[in-house]
């Protein structure tokens, strides 16, 4: 088994707030990721396949095509995007790293024929990333 | 949904690599340079990993504010700025970046209950790295 990880980076804006909560919570445990107008981030997505070398080419998966999954499923659905308002998936769950990591594993999971997601680590500053291994 | 957080911090700390279990000529020859009577110090870099299902409500592992809380009070103002070998935490053992690894997770695991503590990385320097997940193993 061999695992490969490819690096892509996108930067979008986002805020934090749950709307069953009452606006003192939100304050309370969102801070100033609570502030409506929102804020962003460069963010680093690496994503890890694994899989066995196929003999004829020696490639886990073919680079050229998980760079058009990745393009498509994320960086054009999220980039340059204001996360709450523009993808589908922050309608209903809080863009924080945890559910970008969660919502990025779903759009990938079933498009990667060749090699299999191993893992969706997203860095949202430097010091501060997630790694989402799948629902097991 | 089980994800898993890092968080890295910084902290500028020195120490010496001296064993009172070893005669001078054993230390020297086995800490080299880091036997140097009067230390020496880097800057470390510390990753905290911490995992636990992501809550429905707030969409986190756990509130980063209570981590570096927690990291703030219990590890740099133990660690940061000080000379390692001073701290009780190493009166028995030499503050190896390996023992330093193992004292941070300790800390973490007996104090910090607000999710589950994966792993502690450090950094000495660009060139070296330690990593500790007590009993557990690392994950890939």
């Amino acid at each position: 088994m061999v695992y490969l990880t490819r690096k892509a980076e996108f930067a979008a804006s986002h805020y934090y707030h749950n709307p069953d909560l009452t606006p003192e919570e939100n304050q309370r445990i969102f801070g100033k990721c609570n502030n409506p107008n929102g804020h962003g981030h460069n963010y680093t997505l690496e994503v890890t396949v694994k899989g066995e070398v196929d003999p004829r080419s020696g490639f886990v998966v073919d680079l050229k095509q998980l760079k058009e999954i990745l393009h498509r499923e994320v960086l054009d659905a999220m980039d340059h995007r204001f996360l709450n308002k523009e993808v589908p998936e922050f309608s209903t769950r809080i863009p924080t790293t945890e559910n970008l990591a969660i919502a990025i594993w779903q759009r990938l999971a079933s498009k990667l024929k060749q090699a299999r997601l191993h893992r969706v680590r997203v860095y949202e500053t430097p010091d501060l990333f997630v790694d989402f291994y799948g629902e097991a | 949904m089980k994800a898993h957080l890092t968080r890295r911090y910084m902290f500028s700390a020195s120490h010496r690599l001296h064993s009172h279990a070893m005669s001078e000529a054993e230390n020297a020859a086995t800490y080299g340079k880091c036997n140097n009577p009067y230390g020496h110090g880097h800057n470390y870099s510390l990753e905290v990993t911490v995992s636990g299902p992501v809550d429905e409500s707030t969409g986190m592992v756990c509130n980063l504010a209570d981590l570096d809380g927690f990291v703030e009070r219990e590890i740099l103002q133990r660690f940061d700025l000080e000379n390692l070998n001073t701290r009780a935490e190493f009166v028995q053992t030499v503050p190896t970046t390996e023992n330093l690894c193992t004292a941070i997770y300790d800390i973490l695991q007996r104090g910090f209950t607000q999710a589950h503590l994966d792993k502690v990385r450090i950094e000495e320097t660009m060139m070296n790295s330690f990593e500790y997940a007590g009993a557990a193993e690392i994950a890939r």
